[in-house]
């Protein structure tokens, strides 16, 4: 009887054990090496991570694991240790990760423009106006019941920003949050674009994720109030630090990170978009920054994304001085 | 509008069907990889739960009711729930973040084996408990030994188990919290039929989407009749 249940048992774990190697000897033979990125989610919803991910992988033996979540998240899955590297674009909360400890080697690779979009007949008026006397005319509709706004609400990059320019509009955003035109669907881009055309709603959007959606057919809510610097939107890649995670494949992601500001990574940034949509979905950045090409920008850039005078001040950097040439 | 509405649906339905029998390959790779993944997670629910059902449907001990409660009330566990649960655990900083399996298939074959194995153990043990205990005692007079006997009752209950495994897989493949929270939906790696479904219709990937939902539907429906065939040529 005891001999019995001893040899179910042993069966048994070595049922499991077998399969479970198997499977992981299967699915990983014709594997390399891993980069696990968590990314922003309007750089992946664009197709641009896919562009950049096909001409990486045939230069390198990496490939690359995006998981497309927002800035918050994908802040929390690098604390976790569960990214090898993460895309993100919210500058306060990206000076909060270095300070942390867990986040290195920043560096600002693309940037391109917030934008408001809302329905074509514009019943706030906001049109060519700036972002905040836009936001205000929108609550004033908003509360006599003529106007609607869609909130991202998941902690994304640009929710954060939303949340900034309402503080800088004069508003408490978690007062207007409980108001009946005010919507929070807690989603991504591209589904908070389809959630606004639904409701003909006004929303913040990043103009690549908007342009990539207008596009393709999908909405057809109109750009009201763009290009301006308070509507900036700047893209950086930090890596996750070995020191606090050893598991984390540090070089893989530092390989990527030089792809993405070589001229070959900042060409396909440029390029990507221009044949599908007439126009870039994101610009790239690293030699304007270097060269000072475009001097408002540049310097609206510094103002916007820069600490301390520095896109990566030194005492958050990690190894590769040659990132800050 | 509505026009408008069906056009969408009826050109969505007549390009998925054209990328299902063009045999695309990304349709095709993530069709597959959800029925290995679901296939061998209704495997390793079976190694795990076969034993525990046998010895919950045949031995009576003290417990038996409480632990058999148990699994009848997993039966209902929320799969984001639970995907949740496997997150902390799998992550980096959690207890077995050192097996790195989040993200990982590994990772998504054993979630989804956790998920389903309350319906493999209550399913089978009650098919177990439905068969006529006499032939236990009669197996056992005839010279078996406990085991022997054991698998005399699980022969008999065979369209119980046959139901376990169909609704194990069933399960399985069709949810979602699991295999997102866990698989993360990385494309060529842990992108399964459900989250690419989920995920890929915001991107305005319509028909994929639509390919894909036929495709599990078909998965499903399939096994399930071809199964009940095993079962009525049994009977």
């Amino acid at each position: 009887m005891r001999r019995t249940f001893f040899i179910w048992m042993s069966l048994l774990v070595l049922a499991v054990i077998v399969s479970v190697a198997g499977t992981k000897y299967y699915l990983r033979a014709s594997m390399r090496e891993r980069v696990i990125i968590s990314t922003t989610s309007s750089l992946y919803d664009t197709g641009l991570l896919n562009a950049i991910e096909t001409r990486f992988e045939a230069e390198h033996l990496i490939d690359l694991n995006f998981i497309s979540v927002g800035t918050g998240i994908a802040i929390q899955h690098a604390q976790r240790g569960d990214a090898d590297i993460i895309l993100v674009h919210s500058p306060t909360d990206e000076l909060r990760f270095l300070t942390g400890g867990t986040g290195v080697n920043r560096k600002i690779f693309a940037y391109n423009f917030f934008t408001i979009v809302g329905p074509e007949t514009d019943p706030a008026q906001i049109r060519n106006s700036t972002p905040f006397q836009a936001l205000s005319k929108i609550v004033e509709s908003g509360r006599n019941g003529t106007a609607k706004w869609v909130s991202r609400g998941d902690n994304s990059g640009t929710h954060a920003k939303e949340k900034s320019l309402w503080t800088d509009a004069g508003f408490d955003w978690k007062i207007l949050a409980k108001e009946s035109w005010y919507i929070n669907v807690g989603s991504a881009m591209g589904e908070t674009l389809k959630k606004g055309d639904y409701f003909s709603a006004y929303t913040l959007a990043d103009l690549g994720t908007y342009l990539k959606y207008y596009n393709d057919g999908l909405i057809s809510l109109k750009v009201l109030v763009e290009q301006q610097k308070d509507l900036l939107n700047v893209y950086s890649a930090i890596a996750v630090n070995q020191t606090l995670h050893p598991r984390v494949n540090f070089d893989g992601a530092i390989t990527l990170m030089k792809f993405l500001i070589s001229n070959e990574g900042q060409q396909i940034i440029e390029q990507y978009g221009k044949d599908e949509y007439g126009q870039s979905l994101f610009y790239p950045a690293v030699q304007l920054l270097k060269e000072n090409s475009d001097p408002t920008i540049a310097q609206w850039i510094r103002d916007y994304a820069f600490f301390n005078g520095s896109e990566c001040p030194p005492e958050y950097r990690k190894g590769y001085p040659e990132l800050y040439n | 509008m509505t026009t408008a509405l069906g056009n969408e649906i009826v050109d969505g339905l007549l390009k998925a069907l054209q990328l299902i029998f063009s045999g695309n390959p990304t349709v095709v790779e993530i069709s597959l990889r959800s029925i290995l993944i679901s296939g061998l997670a209704t495997i390793l629910a079976f190694m795990w739960g076969l034993p525990v059902a046998t010895i919950l449907g045949l031995r009576k001990f003290r417990g038996r009711f409480l632990l058999k409660g148990f699994f009848n009330a997993m039966l209902g566990i929320p799969t984001v729930a639970l995907g949740l649960i496997l997150y902390l655990f799998f992550s980096n900083t959690g207890p077995i973040g050192f097996l790195r399996l989040l993200y990982d298939p590994v990772g998504m074959i054993i979630g989804e084996a956790i998920l389903v194995t309350p319906i493999t153990v209550s399913f089978t043990t009650n098919a177990i408990e439905s068969v006529d205990p006499e032939i236990k005692d009669l197996a056992k007079t005839l010279g078996a030994s406990e085991t022997e006997a054991s698998i005399a009752v699980l022969k008999e209950s065979i369209n119980g188990v046959v139901l376990a495994v169909t609704a194990s897989f069933n399960r399985a493949i069709a949810e979602l919290g699991v295999a997102l929270m866990v698989g993360g939906n990385i494309a060529g790696l842990t992108s399964v039929l459900t989250t690419v479904i989920a995920l890929e219709t915001n991107k305005g990937n319509i028909e994929l989407s639509i390919a894909l939902a036929i495709i599990l539907f078909l998965i499903v429906f399939a096994l399930t009749i071809s199964m009940n065939m095993i079962q009525r040529r049994r009977t």
